[in-house]
């Protein structure tokens, strides 16, 4: 029921059709995209735009109250010009996501009937998500620096969220995002004390370079942590498999274990993609973290080199900030 | 870590009686707790006087004692069970204070006990507010601006400092008691006077008023290994201004964005975390609405209303979880109980909107305040399941059963209000608050302005202007399906839609099913249809349109209807009623059996007792949307009170066919002239009577047969609008209310015959064969009404030839009418005549009780006569054959309602009851008084005013035991001039009203030099009614607020008198109730 604004606009969901579970969205209304920290950062957004293709709701709330708002949801959408729906029976949709997989989906919009033959047929035709290469479109083109601190941690960007960089400047370091493609030896030219690979959509075996990269970072034993599409990259750069999971892990409330310490976290977690859990056995790594409800893999920890990676988000935004110290492990990694 | 492998044996105390701030949910969390330990394998004891409860029947505990929870007794217990572990955390406050006292006195120490679940020093952590506070500051969570003060001259430094107005609470209390908001020092005084008594502690926490704040709570579960889970998280609609307890709810919050909800839940887990909790407790924010700055109030290291609230919000049993871990276990070794394979360590997502909604009685007492503030008020509560907040809010109010279909076009037209006056209702909350936001919008009144006024979120006032403007579309719209659509999706029932377009509820459901306009049952699963769910519990919706699940068509079950809220009349009783009904029909083989209920704080809300659970209205229009659905071979409406009770005939006429006494009975019960002809063909007496539809018929009536007369409705339980009247004018006012309650129904007033005995009898039978549980005798004379008299099995004051007699009209009674289920009749003994005043062809309050101390569960019985099958053979008079003594006391909460008046009458007004077994009278009554909260001094000072010559004459024996027991006594001067006559030493005192007199009776109460009042008015007067009580009602309500027992019957206080004398001489037996007898 919370976190529109940071899955909106969270690179991961880019391409997507986004159906919410919540009944009411929009209650708080959106704030105001311009507001940066002192780094420059948007303080409530996660990337410059909205991300998403389209969005589903049961109702959509017209009228918003908080303090912090700049404009509603539907005022928003209008000026990114991103399509909607309301009044859908969500909970039917999520039964259907469930039962059959995510799947390709139209929204369409018509004073007259719709013929909905006609619709599917187009859809059919229309390129599939999963042959779809997200990086051009979410993916930084230039390099960008926030803060001025002496020490430097590499975000690699392949559909970075604002919190990811927001955390690295919290351990006390200077950001520095490269395009997602960026090679290991220029990424070694800031002389970085460690590096993120982050977050972002679709399917690890499209970013073949950042694959490359990993695999260098790894073997050259440089601090680094993958999140999410970051982890499945170190995964295949570490000799394990990637599958796409049938209907994915997206909420807020994911419940997983960290298997050095036996304590549970609820986690934030936005991936359809995943490590197979058998292909860890022969791999380069240890399980850290496993899904407390399916027993798939949600951490990985590298069994020699300077190197850890987590399928959720221990950023947050949207979700809980149980796992914020995942940061701190790399930081440990980078002080070693 | 698993179970703890130690525990063999585990002590589980209870909350008592029912009273305001800790109600039936207590037998909900109690019951999930026992069913937690006894899956393991472990031995429980529990300790609860409260019989009308699941928990006290020996299905879940190896052992009940029905006994005071207060160290004392528990200790006694523990000496004779030797338990190795006590749960403190599902009895609420009452447990939590008493396993405190326990610790303290090195009881659990001595014997050995360890604590299970969050520790004492976890729960001082919690309660003392210093403490608390300390606690929230090295946890890094801001907490408010406040002092703790134990005497008022702090009280008024510390509010000086912080500026009026402030806020006071008191420590170690329940449902808010004692607290309340100072504008200035006059106010603060009186405040902080009562709260330093009400404290257990002796302490008050004066603090910075933060009404217009938002009111945020969570749930939180942690084990011993530091694992901890949000379960949910609630917001008040009416912000900080309302107690939560009073508060509408809902669930999840609505208004807070992601970062507000995170910074809360992780301050959440971090300060649960560091007071040391294990197992479940709730904590609560206050959240500027004008930035992210936060205060954490306070946190409730035990279960609580709002954890049953969060449990049947999210469908994750808290209590039984808690439990669990209160065993060793941790979280993620538990599994989700709706998934049953996912873990039970997750936050559950919702896909609907919840509301809760309290349910207040204000209209039961004369002279209460029906302001909401600081302290609880509410005697019940509701909750809705639906996708809109709109949805829910409609469903909410039609749950409170008031004669409400809505929020808006009600039988009765809003009222007419001046823009000053409305502004001011706004401004200053009462029990009409959301229909005043309403009336204020239809007036023009700015969303922005009511916000300013009321400080309710602009969120919740916009979604009542979309009611509002459905409720103007309906009026201007032809009726077709996208407008019905509208209606149906903003909570609107059919009766609110015929009203608006004059058609009848039937027509609108018929056009309305024509354009397919019906709706979706959908399941409550813990997350949002995120994983496959074979989740039985289920609500109804208009936004959705197709159903979760289906019912196939032969499978011919049984719905049963619940209850609902809770309220003065109908209490947890009926709930222990629904859920045996369940029970007894499984166990006679049936396999599909339903329920219907919208009450949180109930066990037959929990999924786990029925096949399929709608969390539902329990409204014509929704029980006949379920049985379409259903299509099952019958409803129940026998066990749920009168609520249920009433939809009997309008279900009936519509084709569904009612299980137990048809609907054609029922109504010759209810419908006092047909129960008449039917008494006179039986030549059975009764107080004569008439029903009347027009004044002047009534009071001629009245004039033959000589004032008093009661007043009523029929087709109304519990005395609602039942008043005794003593004057024509008094007539003219209640006859009005009786109309507004029962509008469909004839009003009747019988004669009201003074001085005489009341009887129950709770019977069973199955159209051939009569089953008598009992005969109850009520200790207090007729015209208290039977729901606040003590009552005693076996009968003590009558002879055979009455028994015989009530046996012998009970039997043809109900054979006349064909019961099929249990029935309740009552009957007055007037000069050795036998009159019966009426029949109840449904469970009543008093069967629970019957059962128990019986040993044969009479609800049980039912569902076989319900069944048409034979009833088992109970031997003749098994009642008389008991060896115990049961005697059932009221517990009233008027501490909790300003102004209230203790005096009883014939409008019931207690909230809850206890029931006490012994070898003898005075062996259970002194456990009984105890038990409802008396102390019994064995000497001390007792302080008589009685009025009227008769009852002072009455008296006279029990005043002289008393003064032979040793107990100075004091007394007032008319009272005192009488008693000093007859037996002398006497000591005068001056009344409130003259407090210039010495010496006075407000100072000897303040001085706590009276340990005791016997106040008998003279409401058996016309005096009443002139105004002349005044002073009594000051002693009353004065005595009340300092804790100090009234005893305002004469029959009560002798018997008070009579067991104090028994108790200098005798102990109190501590004896396990006995299982029910196994019947065939």
């Amino acid at each position: 029921m919370v976190g529109y604004t940071e899955a909106l606009t969270d690179p991961s969901y880019n391409g997507q059709i986004l159906t919410l579970t919540y009944p009411l969205v929009g209650n708080y209304g959106v704030p105001d995209p311009t507001v940066t920290d002192e780094d420059g950062i948007s303080k409530f957004f996660e990337s410059d735009k909205m991300q998403i293709r389209g969005l589903v709701v049961h109702e959509l709330s017209l009228t918003a109250s908080h303090w912090n708002l700049a404009m509603t949801l539907d005022e928003w959408m209008h000026n990114e010009k991103v399509p909607g729906i309301s009044g859908v029976d969500t909970r039917a949709i999520t039964k259907k996501l469930r039962s059959s997989g995510v799947m390709m989906a139209a929204l369409v919009v018509s004073d007259e009937e719709i013929d909905v033959e006609k619709v599917k047929k187009e859809l059919a035709e229309s390129p599939h998500y999963n042959s779809e290469q997200f990086m051009d479109s979410v993916s930084t083109k230039t390099e960008k620096i926030y803060g001025d601190d002496k020490e430097i941690v590499v975000v690699i960007d392949t559909g970075a969220k604002n919190a990811i960089v927001r955390n690295v400047r919290e351990l006390g370091y200077k950001a520095i995002v490269v395009p997602w493609n960026t090679s290991y030896e220029k990424i070694m030219s800031y002389n970085p004390k460690g590096v993120v690979l982050s977050s972002g959509p679709g399917d690890p075996q499209k970013c073949p370079a950042t694959i490359d990269t990993a695999k260098q970072l790894i073997s050259n034993n440089v601090p680094t942590l993958g999140i999410c599409l970051g982890a499945q990259i170190i995964g295949i750069a570490g000799n394990t498999e990637t599958y796409k999971l049938k209907y994915g892990h997206r909420g807020q409330n994911k419940p997983c274990v960290n298997l050095e310490t036996n304590q549970v976290y609820v986690t934030s977690q936005n991936h359809g993609y995943g490590i197979k859990p058998e292909s860890l056995e022969k791999s380069e790594f240890n399980l850290w973290f496993t899904n407390a409800d399916d027993k798939t893999v949600e951490g990985i920890r590298h069994k020699t080199k300077n190197c850890i990676a987590v399928q959720f988000h221990p950023e947050a935004a949207p979700g809980p900030f149980d796992c914020k110290y995942v940061f701190e492990e790399l930081k440990k990694l980078m002080e070693k | 870590m698993p179970k703890n492998e130690s525990l063999k044996k585990i002590l589980v105390l209870g909350s008592g009686a029912i009273k305001i701030g800790e109600a039936g949910e207590f037998d909900y969390s109690g019951s999930q707790c026992l069913k937690a330990i006894h899956e393991d394998g472990i031995k429980s004891v529990l300790i609860n006087p409260n019989i009308a409860t699941i928990q006290t029947d020996t299905r879940f505990a190896d052992q009940v004692y029905l006994l005071p929870v207060n160290p004392k007794y528990v200790e006694s217990i523990i000496e004779k069970e030797r338990p190795d572990g006590i749960m403190l955390a599902y009895g609420g406050q009452t447990a939590l204070n008493c396993g405190v006292k326990l610790e303290e006195a090195e009881v659990l120490k001595k014997y050995d006990v360890s604590v299970l679940g969050t520790q004492v020093q976890g729960i001082k952590n919690t309660e003392d507010r210093q403490l608390f506070k300390d606690q929230m500051k090295e946890a890094g969570v801001p907490v408010l601006k406040s002092k703790t003060v134990t005497n008022f001259d702090d009280a008024k430094k510390v509010a000086e400092e912080l500026a009026y107005p402030v806020i006071i609470r008191v420590a170690y209390t329940l449902g808010g008691r004692g607290g309340g908001i100072a504008h200035n020092e006059i106010e603060l005084h009186e405040i902080v006077e009562r709260g330093l008594k009400a404290s257990l502690v002796g302490q008050v926490l004066i603090e910075e008023y933060i009404g217009h704040w938002k009111q945020i709570e969570y749930e939180v579960m942690q084990d011993y290994d530091g694992n901890n889970v949000i379960v949910c998280n609630m917001e008040n609609v009416l912000s900080m201004k309302v107690h939560t307890g009073d508060n509408i709810v809902v669930a999840p919050s609505q208004t807070i964005d992601n970062h507000e909800y995170h910074m809360l839940r992780s301050a959440a887990l971090r300060a649960t975390k560091h007071v040391g909790i294990v197992g479940e407790c709730n904590i609560q924010y206050a959240l500027d609405a004008d930035s992210d700055r936060y205060v954490a109030i306070e946190i409730n290291p035990r279960l609580s209303r709002s954890s049953a609230l969060a449990s049947k919000a999210t469908g994750y049993p808290l209590a039984y979880m808690s439990a669990k871990i209160g065993l060793g276990y941790n979280l993620s070794e538990l599994v989700n109980r709706i998934t049953k394979s996912t873990t039970a360590c997750f936050e559950p997502s919702l896909d609907y909107v919840v509301c809760k909604h309290p349910r207040w009685d204000f209209s039961k007492f004369e002279l209460v305040n029906r302001k909401l503030g600081v302290t609880m008020k509410s005697v019940g509560e509701v909750m809705a399941v639906g996708r809109t907040f709109e949805e829910s809010l409609q469903k909410a109010i039609r749950m409170l059963d008031i004669g409400n279909d809505g929020l808006v076009l009600n039988r009765a037209n809003g009222k007419k209000y001046t823009e000053e006056e409305i502004e001011n209702k706004l401004s200053h909350h009462d029990d009409q608050i959301l229909y005043n936001v309403a009336i204020a919008l239809k007036m023009g009144i700015s969303v922005d302005r009511i916000y300013k006024l009321s400080a309710i979120d602009p969120w919740f006032i916009e979604k009542i202007q979309n009611i509002v403007n459905t409720e103007s579309h309906l009026k201007e719209s032809e009726l077709d399906e996208s407008m019905m659509w509208e209606a149906k999706k903003m909570g609107f029932s059919d009766k609110q839609i015929a009203r608006v377009k004059e058609k009848t509820p039937d027509e609108v459901r018929e056009i309305r099913k024509k354009l397919g306009v019906i709706p979706a049952v959908k399941q409550i699963d813990t997350l949002a249809a995120e994983w496959p769910a074979v989740t039985n519990y289920l609500y109804l919706t208009y936004g959705g349109y197709s159903s979760d699940i289906d019912v196939s068509p032969d499978e011919k079950g049984i719905v049963v209807v619940g209850a609902g809220p809770y309220r003065i009349g109908s209490s947890v009783e009926f709930d222990w009623g629904t859920v045996n009904m369940v029970w007894g029909l499984q166990e006679n083989g049936e396999k599909n059996v339903s329920v219907v209920n919208c009450n949180p704080e109930t066990v037959s809300t929990d999924y786990d007792i029925c096949t399929r659970l709608y969390f539902e209205e329990l409204t014509q229009e929704r029980i006949l949307d379920i049985t379409e659905f259903e299509n099952p071979k019958g409803i129940i409406t026998c066990v749920g009170g009168q609520t249920a009770n009433n939809l009997t005939p309008s279900l009936a006429e519509r084709g569904i066919n009612i299980l137990g006494t048809s609907a054609i009975d029922v109504d010759r019960a209810e419908d006092r002239s047909k129960f008449s002809a039917e008494l006179d063909k039986l030549h059975i007496q009764q107080p004569k009577w008439q029903a009347f539809s027009n004044l002047n018929e009534a009071k001629n009536f009245a004039q033959e047969v000589g004032f008093p007369v009661i007043v009523r409705p029929s087709y109304v339980l519990s005395g609602a609008a039942m008043k005794v009247v003593w004057s024509q004018d008094e007539l003219k006012t209640y006859v009005k209310e009786a109309t507004d309650v029962s509008p469909d129904h004839p009003v009747v007033i019988s004669k009201f015959m003074l001085n005489s005995l009341e009887v129950d009898v709770d019977g069973i039978s199955n159209g051939k064969e009569v089953v008598i549980g009992a005969i109850v005798e009520h200790i207090d004379s007729a015209g208290v009404h039977s729901g606040d008299a003590m009552m005693c099995i076996p009968p003590w004051r009558l002879n055979n030839k009455i028994i015989e007699t009530i046996n012998d009209y009970t039997k043809k009674i109900a054979l006349t009418f064909n019961v099929k289920g249990p029935f309740n009749l009552q009957f007055l003994i007037h000069d050795d005549h036998v009159y019966v005043i009426e029949l109840n062809i449904r469970a009543s309050r008093s069967m629970p009780f019957v059962s128990k101390l019986v040993k044969t569960n009479l609800i049980s019985l039912a569902s076989k006569a319900i069944l048409d099958k034979p009833l088992p053979k109970i031997p003749e008079n098994k009642w008389q054959k008991i060896h115990n003594y049961g005697i059932k006391v009221p517990q009233f909460s008027f501490m909790q309602l300003d102004g209230a008046d203790i005096a009883l009458g014939v409008e019931m007004q207690s909230t809850g009851e206890a029931a006490c077994f012994g070898d003898s009278f005075y062996d259970a009554l002194s456990k009984g008084l105890t038990s409802v909260g008396y102390n019994l001094p064995d000497k001390g000072t007792a302080l008589v005013t009685v009025g009227g010559a008769t009852n002072k004459e009455k008296l006279l024996p029990t005043i002289a035991k008393l003064k032979h027991l040793g107990f100075k006594i004091l007394a007032t001067e008319h009272t005192a001039e009488f008693f000093e006559e007859k037996i002398g030493d006497v000591e005068i005192v001056h009344k409130i009203s003259e407090p210039e007199r010495k010496p006075n009776i407000s100072d000897l109460l303040y001085e706590k030099k009276i340990d005791f009042i016997i106040n008998i008015p003279s409401t058996l007067s016309l005096e009443k009614y002139v105004g002349m009580l005044d002073d009594e009602y000051q002693i009353r309500r004065k005595a009340l607020e300092l804790g100090i027992p009234v005893l305002t019957t004469i029959e009560l206080a002798d018997s008070f008198v009579k067991t104090l004398e028994w108790l200098q001489h005798n102990e109190t037996t501590k004896n396990p109730i006995e299982p029910y007898d196994v019947v065939e």
